[in-house]
């Protein structure tokens, strides 16, 4: 059963054709990364704007309606097409190299969620392209962003935009969960997981839950505002403190969407460059999971201010209290992991402390969030702004940019520069403190966030023009680091398979790994399996006595390339699991073949969005093309039937 | 090799499963897919509950919700899930006539369940409930829409596997495909009956709230 096709499969592994319909984890993982560096790009564009505009008192450079949409669209594009992607961009990259995977449970939907992600990006970013950017801040709030004050189509791009993103990360979080729950390697136990692994799988449950609420306040929006229903009507009774509790109880467990991931990437950085196991492994995963429970239980801190009275005001305070506990429980674990180990400082691991240091910093203007009256005066100041970039950017993009570098040999096969690394850190890190130190005493005065200017006699000027100044250094340490790109792939410095001494199964195969990724399934016996196959004496060391013993020679030794006939037959049997098929006689590793489908479904999607802004045509052509694609993936086998026929189609 | 032996499971339909958990990646799927739709529907019906007795202007659901003939729409939708049992047990068994007949008729329950909605959806409109008359019709409409589009998708999903049942290609040894459209029906149907509790059980008595003017009709 099969639709006649328009395109023949593809086969070709170059050329642009080969990357619109790869379904390989580490080329979709590529194509991530560099579409959120480039939105990373357009987002900071965006912030040095406003950085000018707010350099002098009573600035005229540019109107308060851009403002507007210029800070909702930096809110928006940092959480949902920077910080969220980026990290996928490392979920695929590692995720299956770290539990000893050939791919993802469902790579087919791994492309569909990249595509999705991109086109939905572009559809929300045409909303400057027609001069209506969304202007109702990145948690739009209602009445606000209603159709009745807010009548243009910026916050109808955003309603959408957001929509199709959702679709796109919550088939990911689907797809990682399965591969984490379902895809490791023997002996790859859920406590022998590496930290990161652990922390992708919390993520991935979080987005799973969370994103549907999003998409339940954006439907409420975007009926409301299309077809008039009255969700958030004020003149029907519509209730404004509805959509901040529904945006909220999404968005708290966005934050740790955005944050654990980044400790999962430190948590990986700092035992390799201390040479020293994680400490307290079991202790800082149980961290994650707590923090990703009681990320469900915050959200009102959020609405200090709205009034909803002195008990839920209280339970909110105590319950934003108590998750600064697992929170700082990790930073212990990340201390007493460099505690006595041999650090070099590279960049990876400059990055890695500096997130340690300005994370902290974050958390502790957090803490004093959670406080009732304290939180009233500090509501909507740029107290507040100042604390979410410390976690935001201090913590997550610090930890990403210490993640590029620490798993960019492993991915390109070359090195990056240290020196123009180093350069990028110091740069980045004064730059990034010179502008947001100043904005906790800008908003303790009384500043207030998302206005477009001051007036002079408020004393606030000096302040800001540090903070603009640390911006545009920001900015240079942003081009050093593309510098460094450009400069360190003209040199070509080969990183070798293990170029950092490193603990993980990622560190066993060839950089760039085949794309098949491991020619024999590992067997894993210990966390950190890697290190300690490399380094068998220090096992007594880490492990107690009773351990000690099962860690001796036999098993070990698979681990060279004489590999026996059952390990063999695994190897097989696993990657024949890719499509369903137990074809034990085909001597070859089965991956899936690729296919277009992904990419011209996420394109029906999208266009279907677009004409939801009501144009009848269009969304009869984008259900054209979302069933093309729909109808062609379901009668598209896995695997075509090879020629020789030794493989069963299905 | 130890650690592998407990690695290769096979599953009810004879299928090697070579997973860490022993479940087909297919089926944790739709568990996780679950989940993440429970949170979808709760919020709808956070919503609906939240609004309950906050509409200004009427038709109030006293005036228009009918108990009795929803009621029936909810038993065949209930027995649409009987259906479905049976099907996915047949096609298991390998008696594919059977399995394929009930399948048409989760179909067939599933499409008068959709009937039903339909003629209250136009019942109501006569009344003068739309779904911008009050924060009832808004929460209403949007709600019990959401949940027949669920509907609608199962229907479909299910008349393509009852064709394939029909040609042969759904059969005893994929009948994994058949159980996760069985997961997903189910689930719907277990939606349904948290929303007829919410809106009709618990609503329906519900009139205009004290200080708002009764619904004399348009």
């Amino acid at each position: 059963m099969r639709l006649p096709r328009i395109f023949p499969r593809p086969t070709s592994e170059h050329g642009i054709w080969s990357w619109v319909s790869t379904v390989d984890h580490k080329r979709i993982g590529t194509l991530y990364a560099v579409t959120s560096f480039l939105w990373f790009l357009v987002g900071g564009v965006e912030a040095l704007l406003m950085r000018l505009q707010l350099s002098q008192a009573d600035s005229t450079l540019i109107d308060p309606e851009t403002f507007n949409q210029l800070f909702t669209m930096h809110g928006t594009t940092m959480v949902f097409l920077v910080v969220m992607p980026l990290s996928a961009a490392f979920f695929n990259w590692l995720v299956p190299l770290q539990i000893g995977a050939r791919d993802v449970a469902f790579p087919r939907l791994n492309a569909l969620s990249y595509w999705i992600f991109l086109f939905g990006s572009l559809f929300l970013n045409f909303s400057w392209v027609v001069g209506d950017a969304p202007n109702g801040g990145w948690f739009g709030y209602a009445p606000n962003s209603h159709v009745a004050y807010n009548p243009t189509d910026g916050m109808t791009y955003w309603v959408i935009g957001l929509n199709i993103l959702g679709v796109a990360s919550i088939a990911a979080g689907l797809n990682f969960i399965v591969t984490i729950l379902n895809m490791r390697a023997p002996g790859m136990t859920l406590t022998k997981m590496p930290v990161f692994t652990w922390m992708t799988f919390v993520t991935s449950v979080l987005i799973v839950l969370a994103l549907p609420v999003l998409t339940v306040a954006l439907i409420q929006l975007q009926v409301d505002r299309l077809y008039g229903t009255n969700f958030y009507n004020s003149a029907a009774g519509g209730d404004p403190v509805l959509w901040q509790h529904v945006f909220w109880l999404f968005g708290h467990p966005e934050v740790y969407i955005l944050i654990l991931p980044a400790m999962g990437i430190v948590s990986e950085i700092l035992p390799v460059f201390s040479r020293k196991p994680l400490f307290g492994y079991s202790f800082l995963v149980f961290a994650g999971v707590a923090i990703g429970f009681m990320g469900w239980f915050v959200w009102s801190h959020h609405m200090f201010t709205v009034g909803l009275g002195p008990a839920a005001n209280s339970a909110f305070a105590i319950s934003t209290m108590a998750i600064a506990i697992p929170t700082g429980v990790k930073i212990f674990n990340w201390l007493g992991t460099m505690w006595g180990g041999s650090i070099r400082f590279s960049t990876a691991m400059l990055f890695a402390i500096s997130f340690i240091a300005m994370f902290t910093i974050g958390g502790l203007s957090g803490v004093m969030h959670a406080s009732v009256p304290t939180d009233a005066q500090q509501q909507d100041t740029y107290f507040v702004v100042a604390h979410f970039h410390y976690v935001l950017f201090g913590g997550a993009i610090m930890a990403i940019f210490g993640g590029i570098y620490f798993w960019w040999p492993k991915a390109t096969g070359y090195m990056l520069s240290e020196g123009w690394g180093k350069a990028n850190w110091l740069i980045m890190l004064i730059g990034f403190n010179l502008q947001f130190a100043p904005q906790h005493w800008l908003g303790l005065d009384g500043m207030p966030r998302r206005v477009f200017t001051y007036a002079e006699n408020m004393g606030w000027e000096n302040t800001n023009m540090y903070a603009s100044a640390g911006g545009f250094l920001m900015a240079l340490g942003v081009l050093l680091f593309i510098i460094n790109v450009f400069y360190s792939a003209r040199k070509r410095v080969p990183a070798g398979d293990d170029p950092w001494d490193g603990r993980t199964l990622e560190w066993t195969m060839s950089s760039p790994p085949p794309h098949y990724n491991f020619a024999t399934i590992p067997v894993v016996e210990h966390r950190d399996d890697f290190w300690f196959k490399k380094y068998p004496e220090t096992i007594a060391e880490y492990y107690h006595d009773d351990h000690a013993g099962e860690l001796t020679a036999p098993s070990g030794a698979q681990f060279d390339d004489d590999v026996d006939m059952a390990e063999d037959e695994h190897a097989e049997a696993h990657a024949s699991d890719h499509h369903g098929d137990d074809d034990h006689g085909h001597g070859d590793i089965h991956l899936p073949d690729m296919s277009y489908y992904p990419f011209i479904l996420a394109l029906g999607l999208t266009i279907v969005g677009a004409g939801l802004m009501t144009i009848i045509p269009v969304i009869i052509i984008g259900t054209i093309v979302l069933l093309w694609g729909l109808i062609g993936w379901s009668m598209e086998p896995v695997n075509d039937p090879a020629p020789d026929g030794a493989a069963h189609g299905h | 090799m130890a650690a592998s032996a407990t690695y290769e499971v096979k599953n009810e339909y004879g299928e090697v499963i070579n997973t860490s958990t022993g479940l087909s990646n297919k089926k944790l799927l739709m568990w996780a897919f679950l989940g993440s739709d429970v949170m979808f529907f709760g919020s709808f019906i956070a919503t609906f509950l939240v609004y309950r007795n906050r509409s200004l202007v009427g038709p109030y659901p006293a005036d228009v919700l009918d108990i009795p003939i929803t009621s029936v729409s909810t038993f065949v939708l209930l027995m649409s899930s009987l259906a479905m049992v049976l099907a996915l047990s047949y096609i298991q068994q390998g008696r594919q006539k059977l399995g394929t007949f009930w399948i048409f008729s989760v179909v067939v329950l599933g499409a008068i369940f959709l009937l039903f909605q339909v003629y209250e959806f136009n019942h109501f409109v006569h009344l003068g409930l739309t779904p911008r008359t009050n924060l009832f019709g808004t929460t209403f409409f949007i709600l019990t829409g959401l949940h027949g589009a669920h509907v609608t998708l199962g229907v479909l999903w299910l008349m393509f596997l009852g064709f394939g049942s029909l040609k042969g290609t759904l059969r005893a040894d994929n009948a994994i495909d058949l159980e996760l459209a069985g997961l997903y029906w189910h689930f719907v149907d277990i939606v349904w009956i948290v929303i007829f509790t919410v809106i009709y059980l618990i609503s329906a008595r519900d009139v205009a709230p004290p200080g708002s003017p009764p619904f004399v009709g348009h």
